[in-house]
């Protein structure tokens, strides 16, 4: 982290607190041993409250017969409690549902460690709390330390009694926490006055429990679960506004792994740190530069010793940084930690002259980090050979050609040895020199600095034919030489050192980007899930699955890498704590380790939008230079996840608002044109009784007639909407099927002749006849309807480029410019729909359903060489049949 | 005494307008309201047609049609809303001789009504000509004429001609038209039959529109309207 997050609110934090706030509020009233009062203060400051004026309820009491108790309760409103059979007796415990019905502001539950009878909706008493508070009830509840999960091994430890009702930390963690306190000896007093209750089991250790000793531990236990308690919210608090600089508190301690042989040990030390502080402890890797270049033991060792941390009860990190020093002095400062455990290898004090310690500068940048040292046992370049290359002894084709090269100077060099001073041949061997330090390293350059200055010497210096310098100048080229070789190969080293980072930074940007380029192009969240499962499989080679969180709660598997892919009980818990809590869980994190994966959430919002799952097929962890990036899939991974659920919920909300806007065009509709031919045929009817004539008798039938059309397009317009199109498709004539057509249509056409202009060889084409049928009655109907009184209807059908277009044209004022796609838009009608013509507008949104549903389109626009409007159905090639052979016919 | 026709629907409304309108054409009407009535009505009122809808509330009135087949050749004509394809073949292939879908034209009813009765009339045995406005079809000759000028058409159109031509008025399937003309072959194909129907239509059929010849039932079949 760099000094510029310093002052940025952390948006977790600020989703923590967010969350928190819908949600009731718990306040824990904490006491060291029974019989501290701690259900007297819950029930006075539920009294209070109550006089306050907030609606309080009594979830659950036991007053345990005290009366000073039990006269709190008078006055308050108790929840009747729900008895439970269960063996032969009868258990009294909270109605949760009750509780839930009345709605309190504020509920008051004793005893949160109490374990409810089997069959109750929970197992535990909190877990009921969990359920009130998510219902928005604030909860006032009481609990002894010795419940608190994290401290039941200690004060088992030194009370010899051991509780098994337990409290997991995290509800502590949510809690606001009161602790109820008396001085020891007024307990002892109070227990010798048979004021305390004890339960049955907690009499056999009386005498040794209520020891002063053991009530002052639990009481200091207490005190300080309760200090700890606010120093977190202090924390979330503190991060939210984004306050820098040091904050005190209890202590925080960070244990620096490396990735040297013993970095278990220094794991292992931090654990005693912790315990000893009883703070908490987060274990850190510092991934660098050459962390790139570690080998698979060096790579096992880190990925090892974190996995071992999250056994022990660390939280992990790995953080990426330009040095070690640098990446830990800024988790130090982010993490607010007081304590720093580093391992110290048994370097050469040459190494350390040279490259300066890291404790060394550890201890003086963090002043008021407290930091403990451990010795390391480590040599890695004795033991371990990396697998850089430069830092290697060179490859034996390097050492031959540097050899040649050598041997090529010195031929060059006597041949021109008569216009060359020595000086000059001197500079002549730098080539090899420099070529076999660049080309392969160190130590292949200092032997050619080595043959270089031999050949030199034997060949150039006098006395010529022999090793020994008579000229001691001639040693300083010797040197010379010998130097350039060292710095050349040094330079190239930190050079290649460079580009190979480079590269693969390069080659992550590339992954991501490529990641990225895949996954934008889909519109799917499963092709998407698919994708991602694909692609981490892959580049990390893991299996991987995604989970994404259903309706109710739960998990389903949206994808995974390979079908035979394996989850049990255990790998699901894991992976629904990592969706319910937001933070990694399984193997290699802080939450069952045991399982054999590690689920990231994949998280946006605050919400969990999925849980991506990775398992090595060997059961090893992911290698701890490769979290960085996963974590950068991940973060894709949400953009990418959350812009499809976005896209969704649009698409949700389109269409509901479509579906509502189409119910209310359909009633008006509906009641439009349902209604107005039924008043035409029952006026006309009564007329009837007067005598009939033929208008009456016309009427009757022809709004009769546009009834049955109507309903036979309700009917139709069903039909799509339902999804419910069967398609029974054979070659058909379209000069039948508008003969067909225009014959049932024709009552609708009267005063329209209907001309047909079809070539007599036109093709077949493949239509449902039905559905075609219906889409030609609309269209003629439609035709009839708005063209004016007394002109023909045209029908023409034409065989162009490959498609056939049927067109139905009518003469009349045809559509308004610009908009005649919109006539197909179901219950549109252009202008306004109390026309003198009527008509549903569903005729044409049915005329684009069918023929979509059959594979044609549908153009709507005015005709060119006269007034009045042209729909044309195009027939692609796939519809039209070809020729069919002569002698078959 | 009128010839009787047996009018099964369970609508009051529907069997009160087939006994105006058949009354009106000169028939006497039997009513049933449910499939019991109807086949008891059959056996002891011999009709010379029943009118069946399929909607009926004791049993499908598919089911009916052979039932009623069996008391003689009774004629039985489809009257229903059902105007599913699938159905209309189903009637036609169970024995129905024709459907009418509702709402009917009262005219195209009496119409079918009569084409059914004339086939009672003339047995089995087809009409030996046929005429419509100026063609004649001669079936066991294989001629057909418009005036007195012979028309010619190749051996397929005079075998789908021919099999129309033996059920004047009335609807005939797809599937029979092809066994009937194409049976022998590998891979009889309804374009095949659109192909020779249009052709027969573009030498018979008077300029006009389509159809006034040889009537296309929507996904059923064809119809060849002919004098009476």
């Amino acid at each position: 982290m760099t000094d510029g997050n310093h002052s940025r609110p952390d948006p977790d934090a600020l989703l923590r607190q967010a969350a928190q706030e819908g949600k009731g509020r718990l306040k824990i009233f904490l006491g060291a041993a029974p019989g501290v009062g701690k259900t007297f203060e819950m029930l006075s400051e539920g009294a209070a409250r109550r006089r306050d004026g907030v609606d309080v309820v009594i979830g659950v009491v036991e007053t345990h017969g005290r009366a000073e108790t039990a006269a709190l309760t008078r006055g308050q409103e108790i929840v009747p409690r729900r008895d439970v059979p269960y063996d032969g007796r009868i258990l009294s415990e909270m109605d949760i549902d009750a509780v839930l019905a009345r709605a309190p502001r504020l509920a008051l539950v004793d005893e949160l460690a109490h374990t409810n009878a089997p069959g109750s909706r929970h197992p535990k008493r909190y877990q009921d709390v969990e359920e009130l508070l998510a219902a928005g009830i604030d909860v006032y509840a009481t609990l002894n330390i010795q419940h608190v999960e994290s401290l039941n091994d200690i004060v088992a430890s030194f009370t010899r009694v051991r509780v098994r009702e337990t409290v997991p930390d995290r509800i502590l963690e949510l809690a606001e926490i009161e602790v109820v306190d008396i001085p020891p000896d007024e307990l002892i007093e109070r227990l010798k006055a048979g004021k305390v209750y004890l339960p049955h089991e907690a009499t056999r250790a009386l005498g040794h429990f209520f020891s002063k000793s053991n009530l002052s531990a639990l009481r200091e236990l207490a005190l300080r679960r309760a200090a700890q308690a606010v120093d977190a919210q202090m924390l979330d608090h503190v991060r939210a506004l984004g306050v820098g600089g040091t904050w005190a508190g209890t202590d925080r301690i960070v244990v620096a792994i490396n990735e040297l042989p013993g970095a278990d040990g220094l794991v292992r030390a931090g654990k005693r740190v912790s315990d000893g502080l009883h703070a908490p402890w987060t274990a850190l890797f510092i991934e660098t530069p050459r962390t790139a270049h570690f080998n698979d033991a060096q790579h096992r060792r880190v990925a090892e010793a974190m996995t071992l941390a999250t056994q022990l009860g660390a939280a992990v990190a790995t953080v990426p940084a330009a040095s070690v020093v640098d990446g830990i002095r800024g988790f130090l400062t982010t993490a607010r930690a007081t304590q720093l455990v580093v391992g110290k290898s048994r370097r050469s004090r040459w190494f350390e002259l040279l490259h300066g310690s890291v404790v060394d500068r550890l201890v003086r940048d963090t002043p008021g980090v407290t930091v403990h040292v451990l010795p390391l046992d480590a040599r890695p370049a004795a033991s371990e050979p990396r697998q850089r290359r430069g830092a290697g002894w060179g490859t034996p084709s390097g050492y031959a050609i540097t050899l040649l090269l050598v041997g090529l100077v010195t031929a060059v060099g006597s041949a021109l040895f008569h216009i060359l001073d020595l000086g000059n041949v001197a500079l002549l061997y730098l080539l090899p020199v420099m070529v076999a330090a660049s080309l392969f390293g160190l130590r292949t350059g200092l032997f050619a600095g080595l043959a270089s200055s031999l050949a030199y010497n034997f060949f150039f210096l006098p006395p010529v034919g022999t090793l020994s310098v008579s000229n001691p100048e001639n040693v300083i080229s010797i040197f010379v030489l010998l130097g350039v070789a060292v710095a050349t190969s040094q330079l190239t080293a930190r050079v290649r050192a460079q580009a190979d980072l480079a590269a693969a930074s390069a080659r992550t940007n590339a992954t991501l980007a490529g990641f990225l380029r895949q996954l934008s192009a889909v519109n799917d969240p499963s092709e998407a899930a698919r994708l991602i499962c694909e692609d981490v499989a892959r580049l990390f080679d893991v299996q991987a699955v995604l989970l994404a969180p259903l309706v109710g709660p739960g998990l389903a598997v949206q994808a995974a890498s390979t079908p035979d892919y394996r989850l049990d009980t255990m790998d699901m818990a894991a992976a629904n704590w990592a969706s319910d809590t937001g933070t990694p869980a399984g193997k290699g994190s802080g939450t069952l380790a045991a399982s054999e994966w590690l689920f990231n959430p994949v998280r946006a919002g605050g919400r969990t939008l999925a849980v991506l799952g990775v398992a090595r097929d060997n059961g090893e962890p992911i290698r701890a230079d490769q979290v960085p990036l996963l974590s950068s899939l991940i973060d894709q991974s949400v953009l990418v996840l959350e812009r499809l659920r976005l896209e969704m919920e649009m698409r949700d909300v389109d269409a509901v608002r479509t579906r509502d806007r189409l119910r209310a065009a359909l009633l008006s509709s509906v009641s439009h044109d349902l209604r107005t031919p039924l008043t035409a045929v029952i006026a006309a009817a009564d007329e009837l009784g007067h005598g009939a004539t033929p208008e009456l008798i016309g009427t009757i039938r022809n709004e009769a007639a546009r009834l049955n059309r109507f309903v036979a397009n309700l009917l139709d317009m069903a039909r799509v909407e339902a999804g419910a199109l069967k398609l029974n498709v054979e070659p058909t004539d379209l000069a039948d099927a508008v003969a067909g057509a225009a014959h049932d249509a024709r009552r609708a056409l009267e005063g329209h002749a209907v001309q047909l202009d079809v070539p007599p060889d036109l093709p077949l084409v493949l239509v449902d006849p039905q559905l075609f049928h219906h889409c030609l009655l609309n269209l003629l109907d439609n035709a009839g309807r708005y063209g004016d009184p007394g002109t023909a209807i045209l029908v023409a059908g034409r065989h162009v480029y490959g498609e056939i277009r049927l067109s139905v044209c009518d003469h009349g004022p045809g559509l308004p410019p610009g908009r005649e796609g919109e006539v197909f838009e179901t219950f549109h009608r252009l202008e306004g729909s109390d026309r003198a013509a009527g008509g549903t507008g569903l005729g044409l949104a049915i005329v684009k359903a069918f023929a979509e549903a059959m594979g044609m389109t549908v153009e709507a626009g005015n005709r060119p060489d006269e007034p009045g409007a042209a729909f044309t159905l195009v027939f692609p090639t796939a519809l039209i049949v070809r020729a069919v052979a002569s002698d078959a016919v | 005494m009128p010839a009787r026709i047996l009018v099964v629907d369970d609508e009051v409304a529907i069997r009160r307008l087939l006994r105006h309108t058949l009354e009106r054409a000169g028939y006497a009407v039997v009513e049933a309201g449910t499939a019991r009535d109807a086949l008891s009505g059959a056996a002891a009122e011999h009709p010379v047609a029943v009118l069946l809808d399929l909607g009926l509330p004791d049993r499908d009135g598919l089911t009916l049609i052979p039932l009623l087949r069996r008391n003689g050749e009774v004629p039985v004509l489809i009257v229903s809303a059902r105007d599913a394809t699938e159905e209309k073949v189903a009637a036609l292939d169970l024995g129905a001789d024709d459907f009418v879908t509702k709402p009917f034209d009262t005219d195209e009813l009496l119409a079918r009504l009569r084409a059914a009765l004339r086939h009672r009339d003339a047995g089995n045995t087809a009409q030996k000509t046929l005429h419509k406005a100026d063609l004649t079809i001669d079936l066991d000759r294989r001629i057909v004429r418009r005036g007195t000028e012979p028309l010619h058409l190749t051996r397929k159109e005079h075998d789908v001609l021919a099999i129309l031509a033996r059920h004047p008025g009335r609807v005939v399937t797809h599937d029979r038209i092809i066994a009937a003309a194409w049976g022998g072959d590998d891979d009889p194909r309804i374009e095949y039959l659109r192909i020779v129907i249009r052709n027969l239509r573009q030498k018979l059929e008077p300029p006009g529109p389509v159809g006034s010849l040889i009537a296309n039932e929507l996904g059923v079949g064809y119809r060849l309207l002919v004098d009476p």
